[in-house]
Formats: structure tokens, sequence, C-alpha cells
């Protein structure tokens, strides 16, 4: 009984620090909209600052309150500054645009802390009064946990306070309802939204500064508490505070049960919370449904065909790519027969995200799983290379079958989040069950036979990832795409003329899982070896961002992108140590120069840099 | 995209043939021999930084020196993000576009194995530093691969030595829950239970790497009311740990064994909460005063104005393991350094190491002692050295572990 209370308060302790961080973020979203990718590099800010802060003040409970709130007050100027210097111009771009911007700063930031502040990590010492510990039924409790206990409802009160008794708060909640509408009736939204920003940046960087007595300032709490945050978000409802802190409680204490009862399941239990609220409340615990920005609505023009310059062009590149291996080096094309998969890998997810109207964030696993149907074939079956390959579509399909029908009843960032879920989970099964999949050690030895070299097989990847793309592409031109994309932009009208909705998105869903397993298999043979990272978060995000650079709504964008991205990685890896720094400026650019994407910027008339108009 | 390609350089390189005329090895040239070297930089930067300083300072030495085969030696180095395909197609880069004559580096296991993996299907040497997975010179282990560093195995032998000693009984482990951390806690029962079949193990805790929920992890295993304890966290993951264990009286009147908690990059953080008394393997850099060593850091002090860390001595003795391979051989050609690199000796500044024939692992061995608190920072105290050769299973059994 003892142990159960005990582990009920450390999960307790342990969601304050998740609120907080999700706390922010929910706010952001609800009023902005806006993905906000590098809250967790607020939150790391913070810890980095605070610990400045802090090492130079006495270790007195009373100088720790006012280090904490000065860290705060330090990231919420670093927030605004973001919003204000860059998202500020992207509003209007299509949705997501905003995430890919924020990528951007996740890359800078990383290098920009790494430069400030060295690569080790960082303690702050702690006084008497953060070291000691309350009796709780004969057990030593720490303090400290208690006040973060306390932490928790206390930083919740004063913001529902804030929103309920004062006028901005008044504006907030409006906003959040419907962001038209506020501004309609002559709210000033440019300053509204640097405050919220201000606000949740705040937030984030006292969660940095409040974790520090409990551990270091560290390069990799960015992108470790993201995923979590947005887990959280997503559970709570977006937008609802209450409802992110009852998700926070949930899922603290839950993890901190886990860990008695299963010790191995703290790497996938949060997402798994994830998906059960999502499969039972599409909105998450005290969600609403979103209402419709209207602005989103109109950006998004019918696809055009290309135009006969355009297909030229891409005859042109083709025989261009046919004879690489008669012009360039090994290295080259290695590099190349990458850039085919992951034209495949951005394609795939494109059918999803463009006339699917359905963001994916966990596009990997069915790359993955094709990747792994594929070396498990060989490595079990000895399955000779075509039949290998041809599993590896049928493996990713089949799944995405079966969890697409869960998944398609669900929209937007909900939607999104319940993919992260189920990728995290397939994750998660690669990682944990190594009598099959190697566990972290992955599966070796899938090279391709020798009657593949390196140019055969880079023609037999070009064929079948530039075939499988021209195939989505006409897909979409079918019968079967226009209906698909009559569902996205009006579901109601769309049934009312006889179709579907969902079984055509589960249908689409299916087709871009295939896909996407067929270059994960390719992608096995290209590297000899699967890992589990091959499904990891940051591989979903790799396939995100190829698509959004390149533009959602264009039918060339996720192949330019995929390029474009590829490229890039290689080049700046090779050039800089900083290459993280360089290639979230090089997002940022693209980002503001081209906020319809790569592609998307071509379409536009009168943009700089245009080379050509649609006629 | 940077195409560039040093063609005349390399093609001198590889075509050079050990079974040639002398003459032919001093017409290479001037045209240095090039290593091409893949870690972690940007998502492991505090191991991997100092690591990266000790390749340079040695390099620096020997070019400063009569060189290699009379040859310099270029390192050319590459940033992996943690990420094995990423791996995969940097070592193509080096080798095919590059055409380096060794490949080496990893931090990670599972980056370590890809990048073997690599060199097998290539036939190209691969060195290994840090990746601490037995798969890498055992059951995956092959001609061409190598590696320095004392394994999971190794560590979890040299801390059984005093693990078996205690009197405690019932054991609990603490482990990031990837390879290294299930393979030593694997290790570690295995031994500890050969020699003390009366000790029960009653709990095991595997948090995600980077992500450990401390304060949870700590009730657990304060629950399971434990004699002693194994950690195996690292890094951020340890500092939570510690912090938490300390807090709540974890450690109080219990043992602990705790792998690579001595050294300097993960023993550094803790600094005045280092726990007193842990049995740790590590590094205690400053208070060894053998010749190599102290020679090592006054020459690693006055280049980078710090003290080295672990990363630093595996970095540097990495570069002379390379060295001494080929001084030995006498050659870069791939197939003549698989057949000359067993069996060759180099110096580090934990003293001489061989590169066993049987298994290609290295004997460096390392630093096992016990923690203390000195003057607020966290030190070792009452270390030995424990050559990797003693930590080793007997040929026989390596010989079934090995199927290669």
């Amino acid at each position: 009984m003892t142990a159960l209370l005990i582990q009920l308060l450390t999960g307790l302790a342990g969601a304050s620090t998740l609120f907080l961080v999700a706390a922010g973020l929910t706010v952001i979203f609800g009023v902005t909209r806006v993905v906000n990718f590098s809250h967790g590099s607020l939150f790391m800010l913070g810890a980095y600052i605070g610990w400045t802060i802090l090492s130079r003040l006495p270790r007195d409970p009373g100088s720790f309150a006012l280090g904490v709130l000065l860290t705060g007050l330090a990231t919420s100027a670093i927030g605004s500054a973001v919003e204000m210097v860059l998202l500020r111009r992207i509003y209007k771009a299509p949705e997501l645009l905003q995430l890919l911007a924020t990528f951007g700063v996740v890359l800078i930031l990383q290098d920009a802390t790494q430069a400030i502040w060295g690569p080790a990590d960082l303690t702050l010492p702690r006084g008497p009064w953060l070291r000691s510990a309350v009796m709780i039924l004969g057990e030593r409790f720490p303090l400290y946990d208690l006040i973060l206990i306390a932490t928790g409802p206390l930083i919740l009160g004063t913001i529902w306070l804030l929103f309920a008794r004062t006028r901005w708060g008044t504006l907030v909640r409006a906003a959040t309802l419907d962001r038209e509408m506020v501004s309609a009736l002559g709210v000033d939204q440019r300053r509204l939204f640097t405050s919220v920003f201000a606000l949740g940046a705040g937030l984030a960087g006292i969660g940095g500064a409040l974790v520090l007595p409990q551990g270091s300032a560290n390069l990799q709490m960015d992108l470790s508490v993201i995923t979590d945050a947005f887990v959280v978000v997503v559970v709570g409802g977006l937008g609802s505070l209450t409802g992110a802190y009852l998700a926070a409680v949930l899922i603290g204490v839950l993890q901190a049960l886990g860990i008695v009862l299963l010790p191995k399941a703290t790497l996938v239990v949060v997402f798994v919370v994830m998906a059960c609220v999502l499969i039972v409340r599409p909105h998450g615990l005290l969600g609403r449904p979103l209402t419709a920005t209207r602005t989103d609505a109109a950006a998004i023009a019918p696809i055009r065909p290309a135009t006969p310059a355009l297909l030229w062009a891409a005859a042109a590149l083709l025989v261009l790519a046919i004879a690489a291996p008669l012009i360039v080096g090994p290295f080259v094309l290695s590099v190349l027969t990458d850039i085919t998969i992951a034209i495949l890998f951005a394609a795939s997810l494109h059918v999803l995200m463009g006339p699917g109207g359905m963001a994916s964030f966990g596009h990997a696993a069915w790359f993955g799983l094709g990747a792994y149907g594929t070396a498990l074939a060989v490595k079990s079956l000895a399955a000779p290379m075509p039949l290998a390959l041809l599993l590896a579509p049928i493996a990713a399909g089949g799944v995405a079958l079966v969890f697409g029908a869960l998944v398609v009843r669900l929209s937007g960032v909900y939607l999104a989040m319940l993919t992260l879920a189920f990728a995290q989970i397939v994750w998660a099964v690669a990682f944990q069950w190594s009598d099959v999949t190697g566990g972290d050690n992955g599966i070796l030895g899938v090279w391709p036979p020798a009657w593949a070299g390196p140019a055969s097989f880079y023609w037999i990847s070009l064929v079948l990832c530039v075939g499988g793309a021209i195939l989505l592409r006409r897909a979409l031109y079918a019968p079967f795409g226009f209906a698909l994309r009559a569902s996205r932009d009006s579901a109601l009208r769309a049934e009312a003329i006889g179709l579907n909705p969902n079984a055509l998105r589960l249908a689409a869903f299916t087709l871009a899982g295939s896909a996407a397993g067929l270059a994960g298999g390719l992608a096995a043979y290209a590297k000899g070896s699967v890992f589990p990272t091959t499904i990891s978060v940051g591989h979903s995000v790799d396939a995100l961002v190829m698509v959004l650079l390149g533009g959602v709504q264009t039918m060339a964008g996720p192949i330019i992108g995929a390029i474009a991205y590829t490229g890039l990685f290689d080049a700046l890896l090779l050039a800089t140590g900083f290459w993280r720094a360089a290639l979230g400026a090089c997002i940022l650019a693209i980002v503001l120069l081209f906020p319809q994407g790569i592609a998307g910027g071509f379409n536009r008339p009168g943009v700089a840099g245009s080379v050509k108009r649609t006629i | 995209m940077q195409l560039s390609r040093r063609t005349l350089l390399a093609a001198s390189a590889t075509l050079a043939s050990p079974l040639a005329a002398p003459s032919i090895v001093r017409a290479q040239g001037n045209a240095p021999i090039r290593i091409g070297e893949i870690n972690s930089y940007t998502a492991a930067p505090a191991f991997t930084l100092p690591y990266r300083n000790g390749l340079q300072l040695a390099v620096e030495q020997i070019n400063a020196g009569d060189g290699l085969l009379g040859r310099k030696i270029e390192l050319l180095i590459r940033d992996d993000a943690g990420k094995p395909a990423d791996a995969v197609r940097l070592a193509g880069e080096l080798v095919t576009d590059q055409k380096v004559d060794v490949l080496a580096g990893g931090f990670l296991s599972n980056v370590g194995l890809a990048l073997s993996d690599y060199a097998l299907q290539n036939k190209k040497l691969f060195i290994a530093g840090e990746p601490l997975t037995d798969a890498l010179v055992w059951d995956k282990g092959h001609r061409y691969g190598f590696r320095l560093r004392p394994s999971t195995y190794m560590q979890a032998a040299m801390l059984v030595e005093d693990a078996a000693k205690l009197p405690a009984k019932r054991w609990a482990t603490v482990a990031p829950n990837y390879e290294y951390g299930t393979s030593t806690v694997k290790w570690f029962k295995q031994l500890l239970l050969a020699k003390r079949p009366d000790v029960v193990f009653v709990a095991d805790q595997l948090p995600t790497l980077g992500k450990i929920d401390a304060g949870a992890t700590v009730a657990a295993l304060e629950q399971a009311k434990p004699d002693a304890i194994l950690n195996v966290t690292f890094g951020p993951d340890l500092t939570n740990f510690v912090r938490q264990g300390n807090t709540r009286g974890l450690f109080e009147g219990r043992a602990v064994v705790s792998v690579l908690t001595g050294e300097p990059e993960y023993l550094d953080p803790l600094a005045e909460e280092t726990p007193d008394g842990w049995y740790v393997t590590g590094y205690p850099n400053t208070s060894v005063t053998d010749p190599a060593n102290t020679a090592f850091i006054a020459a690693y002090k006055a280049k980078f104005n710090e003290l080295p860390k672990m990363g630093s001595v595996v970095g540097y003795a990495l570069i002379a393991s390379i060295a001494a391979g080929i001084a030995k051989t006498g050659s870069v050609e791939t197939e003549a350094m698989a057949s000359g690199f067993p069996g060759t000796t180099f110096a580090t500044p934990f003293g001489k190491v061989t590169w066993r024939a049987q298994d290609h692992q290295s004997t460096l061995g390392t630093y096992v002692g016990r923690t203390a608190l000195k003057n607020g920072k966290g030190a070792m105290v009452d270390w030995r050295y424990v050559d990797g050769a003693d930590a080793l299973p007997s040929d026989a059994m390596v010989k079934t572990l090995r199927p290669a």
C-alpha cells in the first residue's frame, strides 16, 4: 500500500513537469493553430538559461524561485522573437508549413546551444532544501517532488484566472474558438498571437528550469520531451488546459505504476495510452471538434495537370537519371539510390497529406514494416530479391489496412498523432522483440545478390520508385483521386453524392502504406541492414519535411522536396560540422521565400524567382 | 553536393600491394594514408567531442614524427547523427569517393554493427572504437572487423570480481533498454551466478535511454528491498538516477556496482552528489601516475587546455592501434592488413595493448575502483588497472561464441 502511494505521488510529480511543457504547447496551438515543434527546444533553453542564472544565485528557496521566473521571462522573450521574426510571416501559408519552420528552429537551436554551453551535461548543485526528504508512511519522499506536485495545479489555476478574469484571457479564449471572428471584431491578431507565444514559451522555460534539481541540462532534452508533450496535448484535447493537466496526470501515474508492473513497457506506455484514448474519444479527453479556419480552406486550389513544358522537363530529368550510372561515381550513385527511395517515400506521404487531407506523423511505420518484411524474408525464408521486395508492400499495406480503419475516423492533428502512436508501437515491437527483429542491433547482411551491382540496383530502384510515384500520380488523376479530394474538401457533400469518404480514405491509407513499404524494402537492400531507427519519429519527420519543402498542393512537390532535402542533407553533412544549423537555416529560407513549397513557388504568378507561369 | 574526389591519391594508395617489392612501397611517395572516421558527433557530443580531440592529438603526433611508412596520416571525420543508415552511406562516401584505406569509429552499438557489416560486404578494414556490443567481435565478428574498447562482457566480468566478494544475496539491476544495457545485465547475472549460486536477482529496471523516470525507477527498486544494485545507466539518465537515489536513500546500506560511472564524462556531472563507495569501471585521469598516462595528459592539456576524458583515451588509442597495425603490415592493402593486424601490439595511455588473433578484440583494459567525493567533486579511489586479456573468456568459449 505504501509502495503504491509512493509511486502515485512520484507519478504526480512527473505529471507536473509534463504539464508545464504541454500547457504552453496547447495554449499556442489553440490560438494560432501552429504545431510548434520548437517547444522542446525552448524547454531545453530553459534548462540551460536556468543553469546559467541559478548557478550564480545563492542556494535558498527564494533565489531559486526568482531564478526560475527570470528563466521564464528569458525564454518568453526568445519565443516572442521567433514568432515575430518567423511565424508571423507564414500564418497564411498552408497548414503545417509552420511545423516545417519550427523544425528549422529546432535544428538551429541545437547547434546554437551546443556552441554556447558546450557538449558536457550541466548539473546544478542542489541546496540542502532541494536534497531533503519528508517521511510519508515511513518512506522517504523528496520534498522537491511535493513542491512539483503543487506546482502543476498552481500554474493551472493561475492560467485559468488569467483566462477567466482578464480581457486578454477572454480574447485568447475567443480566438481559440474562432479567430477570424475575433479579428473581424477589431482585435489586433498580431499582438494577441505574439503574447500567446510569449506565455507558452515562458511556461516551457519554467518547465526546463524546474527539472534542473532532478537532473541536468543536456543536449538531448529537446527531442526527448517534445513527443511526450504533444501526446499530453492531444490526449487532453487540443487547446484545453484542464484536459492537458488530466492527460499529464493520467500518463504520469500510469508510467510510474507501469515501471513496477512491467519495466520494459516504459518504452511505449504513453503511446498506448494515446492510441486508446483517441480510439475511444477522437477529440481527446476534453477537446472539442476544431472550427475550420477559413483561410486554410481557401488555400487548397484544385491541382492542375502538369503543363507540357513541365512534362518535358520531367522527361529530360528522367533521361538524365537513367544515364546517371554511366556518368557519376559510386558515392553519388548511392546518394541517387537514396534519393529514388526518398521520392517514393515522400510521394506516398503526399497522397495522404495532399489529396487525402490526412497529415501523418508516423509515416515511417510503413517504410519500416516494408524494410523489416524484406529483411525477414531474406533472413528466415532465404527469399530471392524479387520475392523479398514483393513482400515489402504487402506487409506494409496489410498492416496499414488494419491500422487505417481506426485512423481514418479521425481528422487533423488528432489523426496525425494517432499515426504517430501506431508508428511508436511498431517501433517498440521492432525494438523489443529481439528474437525476431534483432532488437536495436537490427537485421544485418541484407545485401542485393551478386547480379545486382550498384548500377543495376540503382536502375531497379529507379524503375520501382519513379514507377511507383508515377502510378500514385495516375491514381490521383483517376476517378479515385477526384473522389478522395472531394471527400477532403467536403465530406458531407461527398457523402451526399454517394461517395463513402472513410472507405476512400482507407483505400488511400493502404495505397500510401504499400508504396512506403516498397520504399522501405528497397532501403533494406540499399543499406544492407534494417534497424528500428527506420521507424523512429525522426524518420517520420524526414518524410514530412520533404513533402512540406516541396509543397503539399502540387504533384511535383514531394519529388522536388525529396531531391532537395536528401541532396541538401548530404551536401551540408559533408561540408560543415554545423550541418544542423545550416540545414535549419536553409529550411527557414525556403519557408520564407516559398510558402507554398518549392514546387508551389513556381506555380504562383508574380513571385520573385518564379521562372514560368501556369497558363 | 560535394563531389570532390581525390582519385589520384587514392589510386596509388589502394594499388599498393604488400607482396610487391619494397621499391613500390617507397614509390607511393608522400600520398597520405587516409583514415575515414564516422561517429555520432551531434547525437552524443559529451563523449564524442573529447574523443575527436584524442584522434586529432594522435594524428598530429604521428605526423610531427616520422609519419607512418614514411607517409603522413590524413583523418577524414564524418557525423552519422546516431543513425545506422546514415553511417553506412557515409562509409560508402569515404570508401568509394575519398578512397580511405581504413574505416574506423562508431559510438552506438547498432551503428558499429552496421559499419562492421558494410566492411564485411565491401572487404574493407573497420576498427570500432567505442561500441561495446559483444556481437561486434563474437557472433557477428569477421575477418575485417576489430574492436578496441572492453566489451559489455569484459566490463561485467571486471565488476563481478568485486561483486562476488560482497555479502549481498539479493540483487537488483537498472540498465538502459538497448543492447548495451541488456547485454551487460545478462553477462553480469551469468558470471555472478557462476561464482555465487546463492545470489538471487529480485528486480530488473529497463528505463528508456535518455528518458528515465528516475523517481519511479528508484521507488520500484527500493520496493524490491535488494542488498545490492547493478547500475548500467550513464549520462543524463545516471545524473537523474543518482539524485533521486540520494534523496530517497536508495543507496544507503546497499552496495552499488556501476558500469562506466568512473569515466570523467559521466562522473563529472555528478559533482557533489557523487555517491560514496560504488564499485565502478572508469578512468581516474589525474591520479594515474604511469608515465604513458602522464605524458598523454600533458600533451592533451597543452593542446586543448582541459583534462582528457575516457573518450579522449579511446580516440587516441584508436589511432595508435591503426598506426601500429599498418606499420607492422607494411602496407595499407586491406587483405594484408586483415592478416597483419592480429597480434599487433601498440602503446596507449593505459599501457601496451594487443589485437587478439582469436576474435579481433583488443586487450585494452580499464580501471576498476570505487567512487568518492573529494573537494566537492567525484573521484575514483582504490583503483586498479584490469588488463582486458584477464577479463575475457577462455579461447574455447570464444570459439563457440564466434562462428566466423
